[in-house]
């Protein structure tokens, strides 16, 4: 694959004492998709907050890089940031009810988001949003542009939502588990559509969620996030094939139809932790069936080829 | 849109009938006017000829009737003191109480607003902490106090403003105006920035509220991610949403401001509406008190329609609910 279009190294996002994101790295290179992972609480939202520099105070980002399009953009200016986001950057929310201001019309809203970044005028916006909008198959644009949000079902809201995004073909979007609050069907024609889109213009993806198998349609590469780091990563073939840490192992487990009839569903025990009294070692260690004394020292990261993981006895019996 | 002016328009009429009612009982349960109308020695005959020339003799629910015929017709009694009909003698002073209350609420958003905002979007700043809490002093401070404050130190210890009357007026549209003249201006400074206080503390904290309320939602927050300017995101996509709330309230107080604006216009003998009906109270002149009542209720009945009407300009879920779709 050719060069990362973003890169995140050792990423760490505090709000006070709560460590969100704590030491999280992975590139996304041109194109490619990438499955961001993890139960909630986990930090994937944080993650994403931080590289298009949006971090909700009291949040700050303590350490780390993010370096995008071969340039350090961690301590750009808010100005800089501005300029980046929207046209080479942007980001999709989870709920689509929310993401549109209520007052404002589709126009308005899809014109200023043109006009940011481009000095045309607002018919040339206005035809922009037009096309956008038919691109992500709303019909009969013209007249939608000119209706309010609470006129529009989730489904289509999601869609504008995700028109806006591609107004300025940007490099990359990260998608913040876009789909997890519609229902099944419009969530797969969603899906459909959105890996067509960004497949056209070469858009990298990082795809937030917690649900496995969109993961594994959507993605090339998964990261699985657990207490604000990366605990494992790999080819989505190779990490859901074969796990090796005991947590992706438990994610994988608690997919209902990846079970056989008959065989129970394995939730995984415990709770996620507070990640403002996170242990030394392992996080995981609380609710894993394979924790022993050596777990509660620091655990290093372990590089096999293209995969990594974070775990001192990782599942050996699931290679294949 | 029109279906729903038309039904706000009936209920308004609704509103305003009920009121004859209430104001007529109310009116005629304080006091006989009869004993200050005529002198403690006009003798027997003398004092049932009055009576009967005012109406006083008769039931109370004819009384009424009589009432509510005439108050159709726009009369609403001939004042007891002025002798010339009460709606009008009402009438000669609203522009006074008006032109108070406006500059009033136009202080109270010209100041609430933007500190509202500047608190909200700094709410750990020192200076917010320190806007908000004289912003409760304003609040909790009594008005004819602030009043008197005001008088003893820019009237009397300064000698800075006027601190009584209306000063010079000029005509507008065939009414007098003090705020056309350098004098009336001088004269409408006091008390048109006391009648301000409560409302701008009200407005302030509110807004800060709204902004405190809207800056972490979604939208505000996509609205960044578009790239949008702090400029616009504020502006436009935070401002739209807590206009209303803002608009509900400067509709409501503008009411208030005009009935409360008694207490003002004694303090600084400012000779509109408020100083009239607490004159004509200790003078139990029945007609006035009635007219003005009338014309509160009245007003306030305009105002809430024109609130109504602003929010449908505002907030587009409103608009359909309006329609009935
Ligand atoms: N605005 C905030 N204020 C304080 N803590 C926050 C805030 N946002 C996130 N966090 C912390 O970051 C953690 C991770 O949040 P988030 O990234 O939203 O999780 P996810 O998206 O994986 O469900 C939360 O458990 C919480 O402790
Ligand atoms: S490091 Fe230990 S506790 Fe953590 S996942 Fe691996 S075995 Fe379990
Ligand atoms: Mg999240």
């Amino acid at each position: 694959m050719n060069a990362a279009v973003l890169e995140v190294r050792d990423l760490r996002t505090h709000f006070g004492a709560a460590k969100a994101v704590d030491g999280v790295s992975f590139s996304v290179a041109r194109g490619e998709v990438l499955g961001l992972v993890g139960e909630s609480g986990s930090g994937k939202s944080v993650t994403g907050f931080s590289i298009i520099g949006l971090v909700d105070p009291p949040g700050t980002i303590v350490g780390g890089q993010i370096v995008f399009d071969g340039r350090d953009i961690t301590h750009s200016s808010r100005e800089e940031m501005r300029a980046l986001r929207g046209r080479r950057m942007a980001m999709i929310f989870q709920d689509p009810m929310m993401t549109l201001n209520p007052v404002l019309r589709i126009d308005t809203q899809m014109i200023e988001a043109v006009q940011a970044h481009e000095n045309v005028s607002r018919a040339d916006a206005r035809a922009r949003a037009r096309d956008a909008l038919g691109m992500v198959g709303i019909p009969s644009p013209d007249e939608r542009l000119r209706a309010y949000p609470h006129q529009f079902s989730g489904g289509m809201r999601q869609r504008v939502v995700i028109a806006i995004a591609l107004l300025h073909r940007p490099d990359f979007i990260i998608a913040d588990e876009p789909t997890t609050a519609l229902d099944v069907t419009i969530q797969a024609q969603i899906l459909a559509e959105m890996q067509e889109l960004v497949a056209q213009n070469n858009t990298s993806l990082i795809w937030i969620t917690h649900d496995l198998a969109v993961v594994s349609r959507l993605a090339d590469r998964i990261a699985v996030m657990y207490a604000g780091r990366i605990v494992e990563s790999g080819s989505v073939s190779d990490v859901l094939g074969s796990p090796w840490h005991p947590y992706t192992a438990g994610l994988i487990g608690s997919v209902p139809s990846r079970n056989r009839r008959g065989e129970r569903l394995h939730q995984i025990p415990g709770m996620t932790p507070n990640v403002a009294r996170l242990p030394t070692g392992c996080a995981f260690a609380p609710r894993c069936a394979r924790a022993d004394a050596m777990c509660a020292q620091a655990v290093p990261l372990f590089t096999a080829g293209m995969r990594e993981h974070r775990c001192v006895h990782p599942l050996p019996e699931f290679r294949k | 849109m029109t279906a729903a002016i038309v039904r706000r328009l009936f209920q308004a009429a609704m509103v305003m009938f009920a009121m004859t009612v209430i104001v007529f009982i109310a009116v005629n349960v304080i006091g006989d006017p009869v004993d200050i109308l005529i002198s403690p020695d006009a003798d027997q005959i003398e004092r049932a000829r009055v009576v009967q020339a005012l109406g006083l003799d008769l039931p109370l629910w004819q009384q009424y009737l009589r009432f509510l015929q005439a108050a159709l017709h726009g009369d609403l009694g001939q004042s007891y003191v002025y002798n010339e009909p009460a709606l009008g003698v009402i009438l000669q002073r609203l522009p006074a109480t008006l032109e108070l209350a406006v500059s009033a609420i136009l202080i109270a958003i010209v100041v609430g607003v933007p500190l509202g905002l500047y608190a909200g979007l700094r709410p750990d700043g020192i200076v917010s902490r320190i806007i908000m809490t004289v912003s409760i002093l304003g609040f909790s401070l009594p008005t004819f106090w602030v009043g008197l404050v005001l008088i003893m130190l820019f009237g009397v210890q300064l000698g800075w403003l006027p601190s009584g009357g209306r000063g010079q007026t000029a005509e507008l549209f065939g009414v007098q105006w003090a705020f056309l003249t350098k004098d009336g201006l001088a004269h409408l400074i006091l008390p048109s920035f006391n009648l301000a206080l409560f409302d701008a503390c009200l407005i302030l904290r509110l807004t800060r509220a709204g902004v405190a309320e809207v800056l972490p939602l979604d939208y505000i927050k996509f609205a960044r991610a578009k790239g949008l300017k702090e400029t616009r995101v504020i502006g436009i996509h935070v401002s739209k949403n807590i206009m209303i709330p803002v608009v509900t309230i400067v509709g409501l107080e503008f009411g208030s401001i005009v009935a409360f604006s008694v207490v003002t216009e004694s303090v600084f003998s400012w000779p509109g509406m408020g100083k009239l009906i607490i004159d004509s109270i200790n003078v139990l002149d029945r007609p006035i008190i009635t007219a003005y009542l009338m014309a509160i209720v009245a007003f306030f009945v305009i105002i809430n329609l024109v609130v109504d009407l602003t929010y449908t300009a505002l907030d587009p879920r409103v608009r359909l609910q309006g329609e009935g779709s």
